[in-house]
């Protein structure tokens, strides 16, 4: 191994952000507290880095916690074990890079969101909720995949009712995600009960080896619960209605920091779970691919088009998402290498344009007080940095050439076409491109709102929001435009990553 | 005060027997049924009890709520920080046999085990009297500021 | 008959499963927020009730090491005594394979017989009831009486006479029952917070006040003028 210590690094993204985040709880409010979680999501990024750069190079990694691993003449570890391959080194990498960026953006939207005396408490949750979304990322063992998405939604729901300072309806907000979050997470218990049951196992790469040929009613169920359950924490979208309020009151920085990372961690847990530990053998599975290219396609219009009718542009991103997992889901439900591999190329790239999106307007919440449509008239004469940043992000949410978002579209409209589902290919593209335009109607009306609409005459002049915001902001906007360029990131560990899940998927590859 | 007397006297009889088979789940945990969760949740409950009968007002004074931040803190330390021994001790996380690697009766485990159990015990403990002093202690009107 | 040791066969998966939908259908149907959170609950419950029933055995004792050891044994010999005519419960087991067979769902005393962990080989006899945790439990056992067995092979052929609950779903079920705890503790803290907001608990009433807040105009507006006016 080249780097010494290397092979406690699977280990370090959970354990960093969870010895951090306690000691956070008893700094002084104000500074502190946010510098130390931003160091921390530093240390982390910097981690996670180089652990894809270590599965890049050397094919996945394995690390025992406790040294439960495999004991001689048994082939599966005994305890849990982190497995990372390139498709979760990814996700990781995400997590903490959005992380790295947001935590610093947080600062002054929190200061002014959040009563002062809260922000130990506040980062605490913010750090706690790091912890479980990597968590949840890195582990290989089913029942751990629960924890961790516990530990991370019990902070989501701490941090989305915290926005009950500027609006009371964070609280029922809040309220509505924890039901429905704990009956998803619930459901994905009873799964892993059955599976459990079926396989007498846990581990992930060692439920796969069990379950092959295994195709009863009971992994069948299993399967049913462990999908819905995982689609209900997701927002797929018959059971996408927690997100969008959820999204709406949370803090600012918070829905930045949410919008960008959760939705991304559950797209890549069904990942997982349908190809690494199902795979293809199972008969079933065909049926949930065929589902979600319905899903898919009714949560691309569906939500596009309520997106166009919303007041609040923090709602109308916000049901903008839930369209965009329909493109992740579509993409998942293909079935092919190409397909698994644009869906990860959107999970990247839309944690990137929406991270960019929510963080403009908290920019704009900041200074104007409002998330609102009117907020938003002549924006780009009175915060041009902010609405310019917008607008690019805004275009690479639509799909317009030099952002990223092209990239996605692209590659997605490719699997479509390289596919046979039982909607014909050519309709798939058309039905994509005809959803972009309802993106490009929405995104429209902002950008609309913000060139070309006066500023309201009794306006109070307003200053750009502060420069740490404004820099952290258009690092994002930055990235969308860059990783447009640097497409062999994306696009060459996504597919890589792909192909090995599709492979475990097929039954050819396999740790064990 | 006479009228709560009998529930007084047999709150501070039983004050201490809880207490202590707190502790004897919490240290018989390593061999048997037992561990951190439920003794710090028998070791709340004690207090929690002591509320019920005394008011909060003394048993804010007999545990003061600003010592739980710290002990919830200590706890979690206490459990990361034995898994983060065993990893500067050069294994995995929460390997305890590095912890006493020449014995041959995994006297490591022990000590882990005991180490974790300990933080864990902590953590829960204060953790759920943090929530039953913010249930129990809040004002029927509160202001916005002091959520 | 059949019909009959379908349902009984099964016991605990119906009290499971009616417990689960009673606990969705509180969720569901009621409009006040503590009772919706009793609901998920028992919903929670449920689930636990269903894991610790598909690691129990009938006649599993709990997985603590038993039998007679030269070593200091007063743990073992205690528990031992529960767990009488241990081989008896052996064909217990086996007969309860054998009943099963053909069924695609196992039943309860099956389940925890599939053999487990892809470790068939490895462990002998009754420690396929306790499969991820077999070398965990027999090592803690081995140094936990003292006796002088070091290899889990050891302490595997002492144990093989008795029958263990397999205690992995009860340590899964435990930290599920970390969650609930966590859960309720922040729903309820909610709805003190949403009660000192909006003064209610009510679903529909809430959702009222924030149609007001949203639109403008009351939900119900027949209603809403009165709430509009105490407002």
């Amino acid at each position: 191994m080249a780097i010494p210590g290397l092979e406690q690094l699977p280990v370090l993204p959970v354990v960093i952000p969870l010895v951090a985040a306690p000691l956070t709880l008893l700094m002084k409010p104000g500074r502190a507290p946010w510098a130390w979680a931003t160091l921390v999501s530093w240390v982390t990024f910097v981690v996670t880095l180089l652990l894809l750069e270590a599965v890049w190079v050397h094919g996945p990694v394995e690390y025992a916690m406790g040294g439960w691993g495999a004991p001689e003449g048994m082939s599966a570890p005994i305890g849990i074990t982190y497995y990372v391959d390139l498709a979760n080194a990814l996700v990781l990498t995400l997590v903490a890079g959005i992380a790295s960026v947001v935590f610093p953006y947080a600062y002054y939207s929190v200061e002014s969101e959040i009563d002062h005396r809260q922000t130990p408490a506040f980062y605490t949750a913010l750090l706690i909720c790091f912890t479980g979304l990597l968590g949840v990322t890195i582990t290989g063992d089913a029942f751990n995949v629960f924890v961790f998405l516990e530990i991370s939604s019990l902070s989501t729901y701490a941090l989305i009712a915290m926005g009950a300072r500027n609006d009371r309806r964070a609280l029922t907000a809040s309220f509505n995600y924890l039901v429905m979050g704990t009956i998803g997470a619930t459901f994905y218990v009873i799964g892993i009960g059955l599976l459990y049951q079926a396989t007498g196992t846990l581990n992930m790469l060692d439920l796969h080896q069990q379950l092959m040929g295994q195709s009863n009613r009971m992994v069948e169920a299993g399967f049913a619960f462990i999908i819905t359950g995982i689609g209900l924490k997701l927002a797929m979208v018959p059971l996408h209605l927690w997100l969008p309020n959820a999204y709406c009151y949370a803090p600012s920085a918070i829905s930045a920091f949410l919008a960008a990372t959760a939705t991304k961690v559950q797209v890549y847990i069904i990942l997982r779970f349908m190809f690494s530990v199902f795979g293809f053998e199972f008969a079933f599975l065909e049926v949930a691919l065929n589902a979600f290219i319905v899903l898919g396609i009714v949560g691309m219009f569906y939500a596009s088009f309520v997106a166009v009718f919303r007041d609040n542009v923090k709602q109308m991103l916000a049901y903008s998402s839930i369209a965009q997992i329909g493109y992740m889901l579509l993409g998942i439900s293909f079935g092919t290498v190409d397909g698994v591999a644009a869906s990860l190329i959107h999970v990247f790239n839309h944690a990137l344009i929406k991270a960019a999106l929510f963080m403009g307007v908290g920019c704009v919440v900041l200074r104007l007080g409002s998330s609102n449509f009117a907020a938003f008239n002549g924006l780009a004469k009175r915060m041009p940095w902010t609405a310019w940043g917008l607008i690019i992000s805004g275009l690479s949410l639509v799909g317009v050439p030099l952002t990223v978002g092209f990239i996605s579209k692209w590659k997605l409209m490719e699997a479509a076409f390289q596919t046979q589902t039982f909607i014909p290919p050519l309709l798939i593209v058309l039905l994509i491109g005809a959803s972009s335009l309802l993106a490009a109607i929405y995104i429209g009306r902002l950008a609309y709102a913000m060139l070309l609409q006066p500023v309201p005459e009794d306006a109070e002049p307003v200053k750009e929001a502060p420069h740490l915001m404004r820099i952290t902001m258009w690092i994002m906007v930055l990235a969308n435009i860059w990783f447009f360029f640097q497409t062999d990131v994306t696009v060459g560990v996504a597919t890589r990553a792909a192909q090995a899940l599709l492979d475990t998927g097929l039954g050819y590859g396999g740790a064990y | 005060m006479m009228a709560h007397l009998i529930l007084r006297v047999t709150i501070k009889l039983l004050f201490a027997p809880i207490i202590v088979f707190a502790l004897y789940v919490q240290f018989h945990g390593e061999y048997g049924p037992g561990g951190g969760f439920q003794a710090g949740v028998i070791f709340a409950a004690a207090f929690v009890l002591h509320a019920l009968g005394f008011g909060l007002d003394e048993t804010k004074k007999v545990l003061p709520p600003k010592v739980l931040p710290w002990l919830m803190v200590t706890g979690v330390m206490l459990y990361a920080g034995t898994g983060v021994a065993t990893m500067l001790l050069g294994e995995n996380f929460l390997d305890y046999d590095i912890l006493q690697p020449d014995s041959h009766h995994h006297a490591g485990q022990h000590i882990g085990i005991i180490l974790v159990e300990l933080g864990v015990g902590v953590a829960v403990a204060s953790t759920m009297l943090t929530i039953f002093y913010y249930f129990a202690g809040r004002e029927p009107e509160i202001r916005d500021e002091d959520w | 008959m059949d019909i009959i040791e379908f349902i009984v066969g099964r016991y605990n998966y119906w009290i499971f499963i009616t417990l689960m939908m009673i606990g969705l259908y509180i969720v569901i149907s009621r409009g006040n927020l503590i009772k919706t959170i009793v609901g998920l609950n028992l919903f929670q419950t449920s689930v636990f009730i269903f894991y610790i029933s598909i690691g129990k055995i009938v006649g599993g004792t709990a997985p603590i090491l038993v039998g007679s050891y030269k070593a200091d044994d007063s743990y073992g010999e205690g528990y031992g005594d529960e767990s009488h005519g241990a081989g008896e419960q052996t064909s217990g087991a086996r007969e309860g394979l054998h009943d099963a067979d053909g069924l695609d769902i196992p039943s309860n005393s099956l389940s925890a017989e599939v053999p487990a962990g892809g470790a068939p080989s490895a462990v002998s006899g009754s420690l396929h009831q306790m499969p991820d945790t077999a070398r965990e439990t027999a090592a803690g056992m081995a140094s936990g009486v003292n006796a002088t067995y070091d290899s889990v092979a050891d302490a595997a052929a002492q144990g093989a006479e008795v029958i263990y609950t397999n205690p992995l779903p009860h340590v899964l079920i435990l930290t599920a029952i970390v969650v609930g705890v966590a859960t309720t503790a922040l729903g309820l803290a909610l709805a003190v917070r949403i009660r000192e907001a909006y003064g209610t608990i009510e679903e529909d009433e809430l959702e009222a006040e924030d149609h007001f807040a949203e639109f403008g105009v009351p939900l119900h507006p027949e209603q809403g003028q009165a709430r509009g006016g105490a407002a």
